[in-house]
């Protein structure tokens, strides 16, 4: 089905998480929150495969899942042709280390009370590393690879700029030379002026150790830039998935025609006679998704057969699909 | 809106310099900020995280917690009068009646207790002296106004039974209540989706039209002051580093920061960069009043001059104007 021959580095099919939705005093289940409602995706060895959509839509959840951080409700996920969906004890601590992430604030996490240095060398040591002089080189090079003062390591991260903060976070990710890396808005809490920098080192990085990236952000602009392909969220579904060219050039579903409408350019000129689809009310809440397709409610070509079938996930050209009745 | 042919100023700022007393000593937020603004204006304040554009604002209607807060300068002339030397009784009638302000988080300012109605109907109460059933009917009207549906059932809502957007869609109509000669939004759209964003974006539009107000817009996004503003102030270490007309702005900016800014920001049309241009360093440290270019530390064009005397706003242009030692004509560094 892909254009790309080689197996993908990871597959999901029918990826599936469910949280139940408790009250009460005995906590018995009410309801449940449809976070990630049956995703079907590759991603290919050195690739960067953009994950977008809104707030809410699921895509951190997915990410988790996808890690193992969260055990799926249902479906697979298959990393180099093993199926890990269920792995567990040892083997499950043994796949950890190929896989990583990198989180939206370095200042929720990286422990406050601990210094660089512990804080990189950590799971170095759970998952046993050499001698202490080894752990300390190894920490100091981690350290210069990401644009870092190697002699910081003493130091703790209040004494670091935001950027630089999430530079340690990006050292703790590769200390174990994973192949895979789930970039979790990484730069959202950044300025935009430091932006560009964490990009270009998470680029950089990627070139040189051949990592591959499941970037989640809601910056469409930094998407486009960043990555190969694009899967764009909603509800809890993939709507579309294209190559990045492609999907901004020829956005086929109507919300990811209204997300890239939406978009401010800074450019005024552009911006003074641009058609926006401004798109009315609310997103649904995943607890009570509309029936049919999901974005039926908000859906500017919506018919009464949206808010009946589901539509199916068609690749309408190579490398493009859609979840979409009459995308065509 | 009243055709105008000499647009009237209704705001103008002087000189304002605001410092925070801290445990770890003195913060320099602002330190020195004069502008205008016109009758029917749309100012954008842009500029990164803590170059003080909402402790500018604050500092216009003293709503800073003073200690720590300290206003060590400036004027602040609403249509003649000086916000900053009115009392508390006199400034509080001017916040209600003539200035609204949307703060950056809609829900520290909402009330969490009181109902939306009242929130909406008690400034229409208290300062233009309506009785309960016609502030109720303005509620409505205005609740209409910002797109809220079957506003009239959603009087006796609390803040919590409203959606993000609708939360922001609220602050607006609060803030548009009295019918204000100056509207002051903080970040209003940050933490909103990009459609949630164009929903609100296309309402201000849509209010400009019909009332005409004065606003400033502040935002750490140049794509929503592109489309919203007429003249942009760019902000840096709590001084204006750069000020324009949009248009002028976009297309020639001149001040390294914003240069560099524009330029380190990815595209979603053109063609895709391969690599980020980035600026370098860290914003500036403000525990010293700026005694040179606040830039200059991050600046490829630094020279000398740069850092040893703090350059100030001069004309380049028509309406653009530039603090920064390079020479205007040729982009190098001056001669004296
Ligand atoms: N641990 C959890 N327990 C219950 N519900 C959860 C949990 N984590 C996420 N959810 C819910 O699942 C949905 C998807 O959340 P998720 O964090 O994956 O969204 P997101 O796309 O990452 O959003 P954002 O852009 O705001 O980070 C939301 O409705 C959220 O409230
Ligand atoms: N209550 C306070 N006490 C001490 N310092 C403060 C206080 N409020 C603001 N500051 C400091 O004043 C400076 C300017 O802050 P301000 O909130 O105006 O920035 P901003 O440009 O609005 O940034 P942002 O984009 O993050 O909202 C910052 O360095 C900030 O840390
Ligand atoms: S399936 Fe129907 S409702 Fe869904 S996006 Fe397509 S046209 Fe809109
Ligand atoms: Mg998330
Ligand atoms: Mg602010």
């Amino acid at each position: 089905m892909s254009t790309d021959s080689a197996p993908p580095l990871l597959a999901v099919e029918k990826l599936t998480k469910h949280f139940p939705i408790m009250q009460g005093v005995f906590r018995r289940q009410v309801g449940t929150v449809k976070a990630v409602d049956g995703l079907d995706f590759e991603i290919r060895e050195r690739e960067t495969l953009g994950l977008v959509g809104e707030s809410g839509c699921g895509k951190s959840t997915a990410g988790r899942v996808i890690l193992r951080l969260y055990a799926a409700t249902a479906g697979r996920i298959v990393f180099r042709g093993t199926d890990i969906t269920a792995l567990e004890g040892e083997a499950l601590r043994r796949m950890r280390p190929r896989m990583q992430m990198i989180f939206q604030d370095p200042q929720d996490s990286l422990n406050p009370r601990m210094t660089v240095g512990t804080i990189i060398g950590e799971p170095l040591l759970e998952h046993g590393a050499e001698g202490k002089r080894a752990l300390q080189a190894r920490v100091e090079e981690l350290l210069e690879s990401v644009g870092l003062d190697p002699g910081f390591t003493n130091r703790y991260p209040h004494e670091f700029s935001g950027g630089q903060r999430q530079r340690i976070g990006v050292a703790r990710a590769l200390a174990l030379n994973p192949e895979f890396i789930v970039c979790d808005e990484p730069i959202a809490a950044l300025d935009v002026s430091i932006q560009a920098q964490v990009v270009n080192l998470l680029e950089d990085l990627q070139e040189r150790l051949g990592l591959t990236y499941l970037f989640i952000s809601h910056d469409l602009s930094m998407i486009r830039h960043i990555a190969d392909r694009v899967a764009v969220m909603y509800l809890g579904k993939i709507v579309e998935l294209a190559t990045s060219d492609v999907l901004y050039r020829e956005p086929l579903h109507p919300y990811t025609r209204a997300l890239l409408s939406a978009v401010p350019i800074h450019d005024p000129e552009l911006e003074s006679h641009r058609e926006r689809i401004i798109l009315s009310g609310d997103v649904p809440s995943p607890a009570d998704p509309p029936s049919g397709c999901r974005f039926s409610t908000r859906c500017p070509m919506a018919a009464p057969e949206c808010r009946e079938r589901e539509p199916e996930w068609r690749e309408l050209r190579p490398g493009h699909r859609v979840a979409c009745h009459f995308a065509e | 809106m009243a055709a105008v042919s000499d647009a009237r100023r209704v705001l103008e700022v002087r000189d304002i310099r605001t410092r925070f007393h801290t445990q770890d000593g003195v913060v320099h937020a602002v330190n020195g900020i004069s502008f205008d603004l016109d009758e029917g204006e749309l100012l954008g304040v842009v500029g990164e995280s803590g170059s003080g554009k909402s402790v500018t604002m604050m500092s216009l209607l003293k709503l800073l917690p003073m200690p720590p807060a300290e206003i060590v300068s400036g004027r602040a002339l609403l249509e003649g009068e000086n916000l900053i030397a009115l009392d508390v009784e006199r400034l509080r009638r001017v916040r209600g009646a003539h200035v609204g302000f949307i703060f950056q988080d809609p829900m520290t300012s909402l009330n969490p207790v009181l109902t939306v109605g009242y929130q909406i109907t008690e400034p229409l109460r208290v300062h233009l002296g309506m009785n309960r059933a016609a502030a109720r009917r303005r509620a409505v009207e205005l609740l209409e106004l910002v797109g809220i549906p079957m506003a009239a059932s959603r009087l006796n809502d609390f803040p919590h039974q409203f959606s993000g957007g609708m939360r922001q869609r609220v602050m607006i109509a609060i803030a548009l209540a009295c019918e204000p000669r100056v509207l002051i939004a903080d970040e209003p759209t940050t933490a909103l989706d990009v459609t949630i964003q164009a929903q609100i974006l296309d309402l201000v539009k849509r209010l400009r039209r019909e009332l005409g107000m004065a606003i400033i817009w502040i935002t750490h996004d140049l794509g929503v002051v592109a489309g919203l503003a007429d003249r942009v102030m760019v902000m840096y270490g709590g001084l204006v580093v750069e000020r324009a007309r949009v248009n002028e702005l976009y297309a020639r900016p001149r001040h390294p920061y914003t240069r560099g800014l524009l330029r380190t920001l990815p595209r979603l049309d053109g063609t895709r960069s391969e690599r980020l241009e980035s600026i370098a360093g860290q914003p500036p440290n403000l525990a010293q009043a700026p005694a040179a270019c606040p830039f200059a530390p991050r600046c490829g064009h630094a020279f000398e001059r740069c850092w040893k005397e703090n350059p100030l706003l001069e004309a380049v242009a028509e309406g653009h104007e530039v603090a920064c030692w390079l020479d205007p004509e040729t982009g190098a560094a001056r001669a004296a």
